[in-house]
């Protein structure tokens, strides 16, 4: 009992590094027990639709709709910028691509559709949203390729461009793409028709049953999709790529000598960036059923990359939260007259949002560069049975000394 | 020439539509007006070359400097008694000129306060944290939206609705573009002349000033070593003030400039594209290169002009970004290079 050296080293900690701590603790069946009631909970959101959370002036369904494809985006980015620290300012090139790919392949105006002569119109979304996310992919190679070997500055503003030209290409390509007047009747996915009440399915948007309406069959469906993206990212990031990503992250010099092909990963991280968001980007075609060149303007760019920095840089889970305060907060204030018996003009705060964006990131960026739920430095490597130990020890380790004897901190700290 | 033309439409297959006949026909009124263009551009292109050189940091907000300029030279003219409307304003050319002047000062005022405070509020508590680059430019980013929504939103509550706002403000036209001679068979107006001269003289004076003064040399000094350049007594802070201030100065007069030539385009998301642009004329001429700048923004000007009449109106902004992406992948120090520190003295 070595009790006398250890007990002084008690971790402070916050609550918000203790609750980390526990779930990090947890195996990995527990972790699905307390993770599944949370996510259905969070599914059920738009079906209870709580009192004071629902916002009064859009459909709270389609506002979670949106918060759903913002966090696919979001997650994508932070493949980007928050794991790999590449600064892409075109993102809504790749979404626009994404939405244009799906459009163009199932639009009864585009010039490319195929719903026409062989795809039934029940499986085009569906038939089009693998080509969608292959697409992007290629976008992404094919802007990553010349671009990903310059400094990281001119990156920003060479993405920038890319995200602007994506843009104009779809306003002027008139001939392809209507220009303005955008590509109509989008294909979505025709499940639970009902001749009578539902002659188009539950993700058409003539579905607008309270509170099952399009937008919340769409969150359902984006939720499924998030799941999935997370695990196959968060895989990715525990992996051999994931850790070359972090290297380059903090010094990309250093990672190349220790023998790390930086190019190749760098490549990866943003192809694999790319078509997350074309995903996205195939999911708002589908819901909104309408895709014109206005939607894609730069600015929204800039709004991903807030919702990536104000969540936490590199933390899956903070940056959907950070695209939830995105999408969440103008809607919330939208059309609202009043905030807990005191007047305001919620409409003028909605519109103030670019604002009150602005000013947080610079704000942020001086007093709490991490963002909101900053990420970790984790073992990555040594395999999971390892890394679960020290977590428990450290969990051990931040309470009161004598309630844990610190000789059996380890064995004992995760049975609590 | 028909032939050129057919084989421009197979290989676009009547997607874009190439237009090499109004190219040629157009050429030297191309080049007067890229050249119009491209002078503004280059103005605005040293505010980017100066804080790179110094910072090592693209100054994303420097654009809604510009267009702070373009609604400070707009008040000027308003307090001076105009009211916009639609014809211009017939005055004595000295009356015009001195009217010009103070216009032109107000936007620098404007300008160079606003990169100052900037600098002040932004950059500075982050150079004290030694904050890595990605939190310069995000910061850039969240600055351009609090300076551009300021004027969407909060300036017309501050001016009685009689600056900001979502729509353009109306134009108030001093000078009537008059044709005073002709090149080529090309016109070159009034408006063009004042535009060019203006801003050439006030790149080269720029130029001068950091080759030849006391202030100069410590700018260059800071953009070659800034440790050493401290030890030698040179303060980093103020050269770094200095460098905003003659950023935003050049961008104020380039926006009364801009507005000469575009007078409908003071409006609060006026200065995104323009300064991209800019930013584009920079890094082809070489970043941090104040010559570079200069010629990096007379060739973009000419050469969007040119793109414009190729391929048509609305692929002008398209082809000043592939424009940018080519120079960054052949050639990414540019033209002439990235020196401001071994500018000579």
């Amino acid at each position: 009992m070595s009790t006398e050296t250890t007990a002084p080293t008690v971790l402070k900690l916050g609550v918000g590094d203790k609750l980390r701590l526990w779930w990090d603790a947890l195996a990995r069946p527990t972790q699905w027990l307390v993770g599944v009631p949370f996510i259905v909970l969070i599914a059920l959101l738009p079906v209870i639709r709580p009192p004071l959370l629902t916002t009064v002036g859009t459909d709270f369904g389609s506002v979670l709709a949106q918060f759903g494809m913002y966090a696919l985006l979001a997650i994508g980015l932070n493949v980007v910028v928050g794991q790999t620290g590449l600064l892409d300012l075109g993102y809504v090139g790749f979404y626009a691509i994404g939405a244009y790919t799906v459009a163009l392949l199932t639009s009864p105006v585009s010039p490319w559709n195929l719903t026409d002569d062989w795809l039934s119109q029940d499986w085009a979304w569906l038939f089009a949203l693998p080509i969608a996310i292959a697409i992007t992919a290629i976008a992404g190679l094919i802007l990553g390729t010349p671009t990903l070997r310059l400094r990281g500055d001119y990156l920003a503003i060479v993405t920038l461009g890319f995200g602007e030209i994506v843009r104009l290409l779809a306003d002027n390509l008139t001939n392809i793409t209507r220009g303005g007047q955008g590509l109509t009747q989008v294909a979505y996915p025709i499940v639970g028709v009902d001749p009578e009440t539902k002659p188009t399915g539950v993700f058409s948007a003539g579905n607008t049953d309270s509170p099952l309406n399009s937008g919340t069959w769409w969150f359902w469906l984006s939720i499924v999709l998030i799941i999935i993206v997370l695990l196959i990212v968060g895989n990715l990031e525990r992996s051999r790529v994931g850790r070359a990503w972090v290297a380059i992250r903090e010094d990309e010099d250093a990672a190349e000598i220790m023998g790390v092909p930086t190019f190749k990963f760098k490549l990866w991280a943003f192809i694999i960036g790319a078509s997350i968001g074309g995903l996205s980007g195939a999911l708002y075609a589908g819901q909104v059923q309408f895709v014109q060149p206005g939607t894609f303007n730069v600015i929204n760019s800039m709004l991903f990359l807030c919702a990536v920095v104000l969540g936490g840089q590199g933390n899956k889970l903070g940056v959907i939260l950070g695209a939830f305060i995105i999408v969440y907060l103008p809607n919330f204030f939208l059309g609202r007259t009043e905030l807990l018996g005191i007047p305001i003009n919620g409409d003028d705060i909605a519109d103030y949002k670019y604002l009150f964006f602005g000013i947080a990131l610079v704000v942020l960026m001086i007093f709490r560069p991490q963002g909101l739920l900053p990420a970790r430095q984790k073992l990555l490597a040594y395999g999971r049975p390892i890394y679960v130990a020290t977590r428990k020890a450290a969990l051990a380790l931040s309470r009161k000394p004598a309630a844990v004897p610190a000789a059996t901190a380890d064995t004992e700290g995760g049975a609590r | 020439m028909s032939a050129v033309m057919s084989a421009g439409q197979v290989l676009a297959d009547g997607v874009i539509d190439f237009n090499v006949q109004s190219l040629v026909d157009n050429f030297w009124a191309l080049t007067i007006d890229g050249l119009t263009y491209g002078s503004i551009y280059a103005l605005v292109a040293v505010g980017y070359t100066l804080v790179y050189g110094v910072l090592r940091l693209i100054n994303f907000a420097h654009s809604e400097i510009f267009m702070l300029g373009m609604f400070g030279q707009y008040a000027v003219l308003m307090l001076l008694g105009f009211t916009p409307r639609g014809d211009a304003y017939t005055q004595g050319t000295v009356l015009t000129v001195v009217y010009l002047l103070l216009a032109m000062i107000g936007g620098m005022i404007v300008s160079g306060g606003a990169a100052v405070g900037l600098e002040r509020v932004a950059y500075r508590p982050l150079r004290k944290r030694g904050a890595p680059s990605l939190v310069f430019l995000i910061t850039a980013i969240g600055a351009s939206f609090v300076i551009q929504e300021f004027v969407h939103f909060i300036l017309p509550k501050l001016t009685g609705e009689k600056l900001g706002g979502v729509n353009a403000q109306q134009p108030i036209r001093l000078v009537v573009p008059s044709v005073q001679f002709n090149i080529f068979g090309a016109e070159v107006t009034n408006v063009e002349i004042v535009i060019v001269l203006a801003a050439i003289l006030l790149a080269v004076a720029t130029e001068r000033f950091v080759s030849l003064t006391k202030f100069g040399r410590g700018i260059r000094a800071v953009a070659q070593d800034p440790v050493t350049a401290t030890l030698m007594g040179v303060s980093r802070e103020r050269v770094i003030m200095l460098t905003f201030l003659i950023g935003g100065l050049l961008a104020g007069a380039a926006a009364m400039l801009y507005t000469l030539r575009v007078p409908s385009g003071i409006i609060y998301s006026g200065g995104f594209i323009l300064g991209i642009k800019a930013f584009s004329a920079a890094v082809l001429g070489g970043i941090g290169n104040l010559r570079g700048a200069l010629l990096g923004g007379l060739l973009l000007g000419v050469m969007e002009l040119y793109g414009q009449a190729l391929f048509g109106t609305e692929w002008r902004d398209v082809v000043a970004f592939v424009v940018l992406i080519l120079v960054l992948m052949i050639r990414p120090t540019g033209i002439l290079g990235e020196s401001l520190g071994r500018a000579r003295a």
